[in-house]
């Protein structure tokens, strides 16, 4: 499974930076920018399904304290947080040319942030924590703690700005795509956004396993080198 | 429920017994108000369309302040271990923690709500069962939150800067339902303030079961 | 035979992936009491936070009284008392406040009577109403361990009790360990000091590296001991 992840990986990037840019036609209202799209919204798409990831293992962790549990929920939480990044640097590259503004405070966006926050904490939990055991339970109770968040901001976030319209609206998700070769371009940039994040993951998983194996080496190292001694 | 009871007397007679240091919140509250106020420099009639986010602001920092206090007090003389070998549940030490924290956070407003009435100039008293409604409502999900991670804070080696940058994200759909529902409150009464309640409502149900839940995770090893 | 109060087996515990516990066996029954020396770091007191259910264990099984302290009903943990290298009583709160508290976590039946006595036998009526912030070391230590015999424990066990305690401290505590010890309780104490705990033990046992690495029953010779100690330590035995 490993060894096809990249082959697979690069096949399905090439697939979609093919129809992003070859073969789907310009849209007719925003232009040539409104490519970011695919990638914008597939990445959002990755950076949610991170969050689900991170929760999941961390239920798992705390269920059975499996330590393949708990590097799986670092190291989608690494990888989640790369992708929100990434929705937040080309949502407002597309937005700067088709609005004017470089940032809105709209629901969507404003989820995007609270998200990449949470992601954020939950990295600086692990590098602040310490090194002890309790830390990867920690983790896992803010993953958990941090999927439940999500039906409440996105519930809260509709409440700003209520009494004003929406200055900027947007269309997403399927209600543009008319046009087959756009629906395709969007699946296929899933898919690929998908692989990737998933080989990432995995090459993470095998760097913090190797990492520890190292550390209980060396500490076994020291523990003989100082009976030699 | 014995437990949680036990250990809610207790936190109050220890709080009550150190209301020197929790002065010290109290005044951290009022000076956030003035600094908050001072920076917009109001009108008086722009003042009061300020009231909730100030109110709401200067709550989470004093809220965080007080919370983190709870559990730095289990530290001293290793205390929390008398809990643990007790035969208590740990949903009860949350439950009473929790409790203590809501009447910390209670106190702490009757002391910066009546001020913020003052310096902005927004007339609460004919509101004030709604507003008392939401501050509940929103000291309820606050302490279900903080009390969860001030646990998680004061057991890792940061402590107290952890607790903040854990808190705020998770707590920002509570700020955001809290402000927007003291708005409406301010406006028209409890009403108009329907959305924003469900909000908060949401969010002490989901957390305070959470919370209830993922506490014995946090202090069993 | 009844289950014992202790029936440890192959305990393991790490921190931070260092191995602190390494596979204690230990049997402790009814009337025992047993010492537990060892050097710094060789896990006395991880071991006796694990029979205190304050750890889990990493590895190995663990029955107190015969249930599985995995499982660690509420009613094993009222079987236990825990007298730590801290007090365990809230600083801002007096003697009296901090025993009824626990009274009220461990239900003990006629409180009030069983608080005055407990606070008379540790000398402590003078300074019943005093914060407990303003206490002596030696007047903490006897409230720690007025707070762990509160509710009747049939296990008791002691991290360093008499770490700072005068003469006369100390000899109450062995006078309270014996009585206790025939009267049937079961106690582990761990102590670097052989000469204050010897009077107390029914088997001494030395923890090196997180193995029991020697162990005797009866009140073994002090000579005897401290001679098996550097055995030990030394890597001979």
């Amino acid at each position: 499974m490993r060894r096809a992840l990249p082959p697979l990986v690069c096949a399905t990037m090439l697939a979609a930076l093919w129809l992003v840019f070859m073969a789907v036609p310009t849209e007719r209202e925003m232009g040539i920018v409104q490519r970011i799209f695919y990638f914008h919204v597939a990445s959002a798409w990755v950076a949610f399904l991170g969050f689900f990831l991170v929760a999941g293992a961390s239920a798992v962790y705390l269920w059975n304290g499996a330590r393949a549990a708990d590097r799986l929920a670092e190291a989608a939480a690494e990888v989640g947080v790369l992708f929100c990044t990434l929705v937040l640097v080309t949502g407002p590259i597309w937005a700067r040319p088709v609005w004017g503004v470089w940032w809105t405070w709209d629901p969507r966006l404003t989820m995007t942030v609270i998200l990449w926050a949470i992601y954020a904490s939950y990295l600086m939990l692990r590098a602040f924590g310490g090194e002890d055991e309790a830390v990867r339970r920690y983790a896992a109770v803010l993953g958990i703690v941090g999927v439940l968040d999500i039906p409440l901001i996105m519930v809260s976030v509709r409440l700003l700005r209520g009494i004003h319209p929406a200055v900027i609206t947007r269309n997403e998700g399927g209600s543009g795509l008319v046009d087959p070769w756009m629906r395709a371009g969007l699946v296929v940039s899933a898919l690929a956004l998908v692989l990737l994040a998933a080989w990432l993951i995995a090459l993470r998983m095998r760097t913090a396993r190797l990492a520890e194996e190292v550390a209980a080496l060396r500490r076994e190292a020291l523990a003989h080198g100082g009976e030699a001694a | 429920m014995r437990g949680a009871l036990a250990i809610l007397a207790k936190d109050l007679r220890i709080e009550w017994r150190t209301r020197e240091s929790l002065a010290s919140v109290f005044v951290l509250g009022v000076l956030l108000l003035v600094v908050l106020t001072v920076a917009h420099d109001p009108t008086p009639e722009a003042a009061p369309a300020l009231a909730p986010a100030v109110l709401w602001v200067s709550f989470v920092f004093t809220g965080l302040a007080g919370i983190q206090r709870g559990f730095l007090l289990e530290r001293e003389n290793d205390c929390l271990a008398g809990l643990l070998t007790a035969p208590v549940d740990p949903a009860d030490i949350y439950a009473g923690k929790l409790a203590a924290n809501v009447v910390l956070l209670g106190a702490t407003q009757a002391v910066v709500v009546p001020l913020a009435g003052l310096f902005l100039h927004a007339d609460l008293w004919p509101v004030l069962p709604g507003l008392l409604a939401v501050l509940l409502l929103g000291n309820l999900g606050f302490a279900a939150l903080a009390t969860l991670f001030s646990a998680v804070a004061a057991r890792t080696r940061a402590r107290e800067t952890l607790l903040p940058l854990l808190f705020l994200p998770l707590a920002l759909p509570l700020l955001i339902g809290a402000v927007q529902a003291t708005q409406a409150v301010l406006a028209g009464g409890l009403g108009a303030a329907r959305e924003a309640v469900a909000v908060l409502v949401a969010f002490d149900v989901i957390f305070g079961v959470a919370g209830w839940l993922l506490f014995a995770y946090v202090v069993r090893d | 035979m009844s289950d014992p109060p202790v029936r440890a087996e192959g305990l393991v515990r790490a921190f931070a992936g260092t191995p602190v516990l390494a596979g204690v066996d230990l049997v402790v029954r009814a009337g025992e009491a047993v010492v537990l020396l060892g050097p710094n770091g060789a896990g006395k007191t991880t071991l006796l936070r694990i029979l205190a259910l304050l750890l889990r264990p990493g590895g190995g099984r663990l029955a107190l009284f015969g249930t599985d302290a995995r499982a660690a009903p509420p009613a094993l943990r009222r079987r236990i008392g825990y007298v730590g290298h801290e007090s365990l009583c809230y600083p801002d709160l007096t003697a009296g406040e901090n025993l009824a508290f626990y009274a009220r976590l461990f239900d003990v039946p006629d409180a009030t009577a069983r608080i005055a006595e407990l606070i008379g036998w540790a000398g402590l009526e003078l300074a019943a109403h005093r914060p407990v912030r303003t206490y002596s070391r030696g007047m903490a230590q006897r409230l720690a361990l007025a707070r762990a015999l509160l509710h009747g424990p049939d296990l008791l066990l002691l991290d360093e009790p008499f770490a700072g305690l005068d003469p006369e401290a100390v000899a109450m505590l062995q006078r309270c360990l014996g009585a206790l010890r025939a009267a049937g309780h079961a106690i582990v104490l761990t102590t670097h000091d052989l000469e204050r705990a010897a009077p107390v033990a029914t088997r001494l046992a030395i923890l090196h590296r997180g193995r029991v690495a020697w162990t005797q029953e009866g009140a073994p010779e002090p000579m005897v001991v401290a001679a098996a100690y550097q055995a030990v330590v030394a890597g001979r035995a």
